[in-house]
């Protein structure tokens, strides 16, 4: 029997980047807000200092800060005719938990997508013609431009002191910058990062292919920086253990870091971790939630009553929370109707290793998470598609973020997995092996999708959620395109040797890619192909409103994690300044 | 059932008393007088069994082994870094997912045998010594031919396709030889200084835009103080 707990006027579901900031908008406005964090609480100090932090085993190979797979998992197929099993060790990604969630443990590599991907469908079809891609393809505008989400851009960025040089001041192009971005109001707020050898070599062979390259925007600071929240964070050491760990150092932006100190400090805001919530509950008709319900780390069950209910967990788990509420149609692969689960997508990344003689020392040990050199010549629509059959783009970087060797042994391709020559060809490239990666979108299609599984459960009884996905046919040829045009700077870069992988299918939930899993409850103008409104408000229950990357209806060529927190703020603002006002659904 | 952990075969047991007196850890029980005759061994381990160390021990020499770049996995101690996980949490299967139903999916779709770490290592190790009881006194080119077999068949040991045991051994090897040295592997830091990763320390900044820089200071163990003594046993101040 559930305790039922006091009304508050907000319920957080997850406490990481988008609770933090969303957390500290609404109680800056007078709102009570209890936070629901299904993990441990955890702060820069204690619990990430060094030496214990750099920890490649404890960390990076078992994965101690992130969501724990003996509890809680997703399972997985290619296809709809396989049967889905389990993900009996979480591999592919890498799903946070815990205060901070997964901006604890990021790189830090901070973008903003461009126009072309939020207005998609539109644009696509205006420059390429109507039927450019099959009807598979189910790719489509997010309902909000670029321009309606520059200053929530600018508002996070500003938030985690982003370092980085600009490439267009309000449409003023900057050489040394991204001169391919979109116009951003302000310079970034610190100075770009240092340049390690590789990224040097990289730009200089960019350079010269007439390509435009420039330092990767990194929220692993070049220079100390005080917040708008009054948070100072450091300058970033260059450790070598960012993404997978904590940073002990102040120097990479997470929420505790950047606002989650001030936020914790309001009365007004209440934290509760060791919470796994177990459904939004909704009213008889199901058109109000009324709150959640959760069980706390000693198993009891709790119904906190709310009279607005913001989720925001990792992307999968909203997806899931949302289907588990039973708040919107599940979509049904079968008839392409229903919304929730629809347009699930990811990141299609690939590699090119430039091997150098052993007098090249790449010292892949001194990295930032989001230190080095990119183009983004092939990023979005920042090129021309017509003749080449696929849309979306990616960019190419030596953007290497560590050299532990657990995970980073590279060895030229026909060496043996084992054995003295393997040992003998570690030992030899260890130091002298540079890595260009590519880093391209994900369309959606009818068939890659997000739903509730029929046979497999959490700790708590629930059914875990169910992924069906391979890489479409679009974006293989994009890999292909992209990952050529990489191996070309790759020969430029004066190694001996290259080896490049496209992307090719099927995906495999073994290898780890990226956690840049996106869509599921993606945002829209239209209720029968989205599940949010463009302010990311349920089109079915309008207190509720869902954030993160689950709300992108396909994925861009960037990393996610500044439009999360640009929709964050956005969300914030439709929060405070229309849904309390006047409480309902915010477009009809 | 033979019990396995003390075999019965003077043969055998003359080959782990062998490999012992050579320094490679087995641990043996031995009586007080002996073990004051003897130096004492280097490692005990925690939960190989001494056929199941003999098997480990000969399998990691051929995956990581010795050779003019520097000492392989047995002298990195990955035999007592494989005990360490298999005896602890890993072994028994932390932060794996284990509810059933039990099916065998794609390759794509990962691991989905019942077998904890330990349980696999254990079943088969089990069944590559009843066939194989002599691994060890294979020469080396003979059992890389058997571990390549391994590697490339699914055949059955006990319920463990050979080359999913072969996958887990290969990855725990690789684990043993470049994780920090608290956990038991990783012997005076040698395979780090080998390929030149500085280990733990954590500071890079004034070098890494001094290009193509010779980084040659030591590597540092999470667990070093300021002696560079490596601390597996904490010492606690008290007052």
């Amino acid at each position: 029997m559930a305790t039922r707990l006091k009304e508050t006027d907000v319920v957080m579901l997850g406490v990481g980047l988008v609770g933090s900031i969303v957390g500290r908008e609404l109680t800056k406005a007078g709102l009570e807000v209890v936070g629901l964090e299904r993990g441990e609480p955890r702060y820069t100090v204690p619990d990430f200092q060094g030496p214990a932090m750099h920890d490649e085993l404890r960390y990076s190979i078992r994965k101690s800060l992130m969501m724990d797979a003996a509890k809680e998992t997703y399972t997985f197929r290619n296809s709809a005719s396989q049967t889905a099993l389990p993900m009996r060790r979480i591999q592919g990604f890498l799903p946070g938990t815990g205060l901070g969630g997964s901006a604890v443990h990021w790189n830090g590599q901070t973008y903003r997508f461009h126009d072309a991907d939020f207005r998609m469908r539109t644009l696509a079809t205006e420059r390429y013609g109507k039927d450019f891609l099959g009807p598979e393809y189910t790719f489509q505008d997010w309902g909000v431009s670029y321009a309606d989400l520059e200053p929530y851009y600018d508002r996070f960025e500003y938030l985690l002191g982003v370092s980085g040089k600009a490439g267009n001041l309000q449409g003023k192009k900057i050489p040394g910058g991204n001169v391919l971005e979109e116009p951003r109001s302000r310079e970034y707020p610190t100075r770009p990062m240092k340049e390690p050898y590789g990224s040097a070599m990289f730009r200089k062979a960019a350079e010269g292919l007439g390509y435009h390259p420039f330092t990767q925007p990194s929220s692993n600071l070049s220079e100390p920086y005080t917040n708008p929240e009054g948070m100072t964070l450091n300058t970033c050491m260059f450790c070598g253990y960012c993404e997978r760990y904590g940073c002990e150092h102040f120097a990479k932006a997470s929420p505790q870091t950047v606002v989650l100190p001030v936020l914790l400090k309001d009365p007004k805001f209440k934290l509760r971790t060791g919470c796994q919530v177990q459904r939004i509950n909704l009213d008889s008709l199901g058109r109000n939630a009324t709150g959640v319900t959760y069980i706390d780390g000693q198993g009891r069950e709790f119904e906190q009553p709310a009279r607005l209910v913001v989720v925001g967990l990792f992307a999968l788990n909203n997806v899931r929370m949302l289907l588990l509420s039973k708040i919107g149609a599940p979509y049904d692969p079968a008839s392409g109707k229903g919304v929730v689960g629809r347009n699930y997508s990811y990141q299609t990344t690939s590699g090119v290793n430039v091997f150098y003689d052993e007098n090249t020392n790449i010292n892949p040990f001194m990295r930032s998470g989001a230190s080095g050199t990119l183009i983004a010549d092939f990023v979005s629509d920042n090129f021309d598609h017509a003749k080449l059959g696929f849309l979306g783009g990616g960019y190419i970087g030596e953007v290497m973020s560590h050299g532990r060797p657990i995970e980073f042994h590279p060895t030229p391709p026909g060496t043996p997995s084992w054995g003295s020559e393997w040992k003998k060809a570690v030992v030899r490239h260890y130091n002298h092996t540079a890595v260009v990666s590519t880093h391209g979108s994900s369309v959606s299609t009818r068939y890659n999708y997000l739903d509730l599984d029929p046979t497999y459960k959490d700790a708590w009884g629930q059914p875990l959620m169910r992924m069906t996905f391979d890489f479409p046919e679009n974006d293989i040829k994009l890999s292909a395109f992209i990952t050529e045009r990489a191996a070309e700077i790759a020969k430029a870069m004066g190694g001996k040797q290259i080896a490049a992988s496209p992307r090719k299918r099927p995906y495999t939930s073994t290898q780890y890619q990226s956690t840049h899993n996106t869509g599921g409850t993606i945002m829209g103008l239209d209720p029968s192909t989205s599940v949010l409104n463009r302010y990311c408000q349920s089109w079915d229950v309008p207190n509720v409103f869902v954030i993160g990357a689950s709300c992108y209806p396909q994925n861009a060529s960037y990393n996610p994690t500044g439009t999360v927190g640009a929709l964050a703020y956005w969300a914030a603002d439709a929060i405070i300044n229309k849904y309390i006002r006047s409480p309902g659904p915010l477009m009809s | 059932m033979q019990d396995e952990s003390f075999p019965s075969d003077p043969g055998r047991r003359r080959l782990f008393l062998a490999v012992g007196a050579a320094g490679v850890a087995t641990a043996l029980p031995l009586l007080p007088a002996q073990a004051q005759q003897r130096a004492a061994p280097e490692q005990a381990y925690i939960f190989f069994n001494p056929a199941e160390a003999t098997f480990i021990e000969a399998a990691v020499a051929r995956l990581i082994p010795r050779d003019e770049t520097g000492p392989g996995a047995v002298e990195a101690g990955v035999p007592n870094y494989i005990d360490k996980q298999l005896g602890g949490a890993w072994g028994a299967g932390e932060r794996l997912y284990r509810s059933g139903p039990w099916q065998q999916g794609a390759p794509t779709q990962g691991y989905q045998l019942p077998f904890t770490p330990a349980e696999l290592f254990r079943t088969a190790i089990r069944a590559v010594n009843q066939e194989h009881p002599g691994f060890a006194k294979l020469t080396p080119k003979e059992q890389d031919m058997f571990l390549d077999a391994l590697h490339t068949s699914t055949k059955d040991l006990g319920g463990v396709p050979s080359n999913v045991f072969f996958e887990s051994l290969l990855e725990v090897t690789i684990e043993g030889f470049f994780a920090d040295p608290v956990y038991g592997g990783n012997r005076d830091m040698t395979p780090w200084k080998m390929i030149g990763f500085p280990g733990a320390y954590a500071d890079f900044y004034e070098y890494v835009d001094k290009h193509n820089v010779a980084y040659t200071a030591p590597p540092t163990s999470l667990a070093q103080d300021a002696n560079g003594r490596i601390h597996v046993h904490i010492e606690l101040k008290r007052k």
